[in-house]
């Protein structure tokens, strides 16, 4: 008996499967999945080992992928995952989550979120949310009207929050029939003077949980970074000490709530890049009062690739593992909290997302 | 070759069946369904109901070409006799009727 852990990795071309013993040092890669879709998300039901990919085709529409034996077969649905008739069509499948009672959420392209309750067979619309009277004046943001964000809390099931862009942070507390807006102290640089602090509008890029029992949220947004310890009803900026206040992932530790990793850019009007071409991952142990670059084992000079919103994740095992995704098809895993990286997968597609699984075998 | 799924709606089963129609897949579309073949015959009035006669074959295949306009997906195309189809396009005894996908790449 051991542990396995399993790296999800979604790409614009499938979804990967990486999968390493306890030591985390040697991955076999397994792939491409999904009959090369673009694959946004994939995730593991933790409980069960299955495994769940979601995404869309631009000739077939959107659909969650389902493997039951770790990537070795597939099936896939999109059964429920639409619309009224006559509204815009759903165009892909952004962001998955699974949660402990056994339910499958699925947010989509343009912005909603569907429930599954048979394990990703069919779908139902959970649709309080685009009830939300702010919905008629929801804007795109540079990827789409898209939900990224698709956060549960373990400790009650009727609580999610989502994040849309550019429409900001929502929240539900009875299970998706209604939502409130949760952007209170986040920034909308991009709005006339006077009008910085909307209700909603915001640019959230990634929004993420971090372990326990509290309200700690924290988010990467287009201007800024923040931390919430009120389940998002107010935020605070923690950007200071970091290198500039864009970026798109960020992964929270498995279980100190005070750890946080994020990937700043140099800005949104540079070319997004890791600032003068060194990648380096940023790390907080005191909830975003101070900062550490972790750059050992990461290309310094010359790296001019970025990573995409749900493209770093941490794993459940002692000490934590950290890992990224380029755009450019690299992969990085760190196995001591990100002390230091190595490269386990050069040339991966663009990476789209990276989600862990560890089980006992 | 789809009559049975047809026969067994109660609203078919009194009216006469329409003459079967010639059917070409996409061999990308194919793949996504165990079992699927590239050469379908099947009886159908018009493009909306081959597109039942294909899901009640392969479940699942018509959320593949149509979405919930409902229309045919925006890049699949449907051609009958040699000439771009929507859902409501009459086939004739005998239609010729191919399925493709728009080129797209990357």
């Amino acid at each position: 008996m051991g542990k396995q852990v399993f790296l999800l990795v979604g790409t614009r071309k499938g979804a990967f499967i990486l999968a390493s013993d306890a030591s985390r040092r040697s991955w076999e890669v397994r792939g491409p999945f999904c009959e090369t879709w673009p694959t946004n998300h994939v995730v593991a039901d933790p409980a069960s080992g299955t495994v769940y990919a979601g995404g869309g085709n631009e000739w077939f529409g959107p659909a969650v992928w389902k493997s039951t034996d770790f990537g070795a077969s597939w099936t896939h649905s999109s059964q429920g995952l639409a619309y009224e008739a006559g509204q815009q069509p759903v165009k892909a499948v952004w962001s998955l989550a699974a949660g402990e009672d056994g339910s499958l959420y699925a947010g989509v392209e343009p912005a909603g979120l569907f429930r599954s309750t048979d394990g990703g067979e069919s779908w139902t619309h959970v649709d309080g949310l685009q009830k939300h009277p702010t919905r008629p004046e929801w804007n795109p943001g540079g990827a789409g009207l898209i939900l990224h964000s698709l956060v549960l809390d373990p400790a009650d099931r009727d609580r999610i929050w989502v994040g849309i862009s550019a429409a900001g942070v929502f929240a539900t507390e009875n299970g998706g029939a209604s939502w409130e807006t949760r952007n209170r102290g986040t920034r909308a640089d991009y709005m006339p003077e006077g009008q910085n602090y909307p209700e909603f509008g915001q640019c959230v890029h990634c929004l993420v949980k971090a372990p326990g029992e509290g309200g700690r949220l924290y988010q990467q947004n287009h201007c800024g970074m923040y931390r919430s310890d009120d389940g998002g009803r107010r935020w605070e900026s923690i950007e200071t000490g970091l290198p500039s206040s864009f970026g798109f992932p960020a992964a929270a530790h498995p279980r100190d709530p005070d750890s946080l990793y994020l990937i700043p850019l140099n800005g949104d009007i540079k070319g997004r890049f890791m600032p003068e071409g060194n990648t380096a991952v940023w790390r907080t142990r005191d909830a975003g009062r101070s900062w550490q670059a972790m750059r050992t084992g990461l290309p310094q000079g010359g790296a001019y690739f970025n990573v995409l919103r749900q493209a770093m994740a941490t794993d459940t095992m002692e000490p934590a593992g950290v890992y990224f995704g380029t755009n450019a098809g690299g992969l990085y895993a760190s196995i001591d909290e990100g002390e230091s990286w190595d490269c386990v997968a050069p040339h991966l597609p663009t990476i789209t997302s990276v989600e862990t699984l560890v089980i006992e075998r | 070759m789809g009559e049975d799924a047809l026969r067994e709606r109660p609203d078919e089963a009194s009216a006469p069946l329409p003459a079967p129609v010639l059917v070409r897949l996409p061999a990308h579309l194919i793949v996504l369904f165990p079992g699927a073949e590239r050469l379908v015959s099947l009886r159908a009035g018009n493009v909306a109901e081959l597109m039942d006669g294909l899901d009640a074959r392969w479940p699942g295949m018509r959320e593949r070409l149509c979405d919930e306009t409902p229309a045919i997906r925006r890049h699949i195309n449907v051609f009958v006799d040699g000439r771009r189809a929507r859902l409501s396009t009459p086939l004739a005894p005998g239609a010729d009727v191919f399925v493709i996908t728009a080129i797209s790449g990357g």
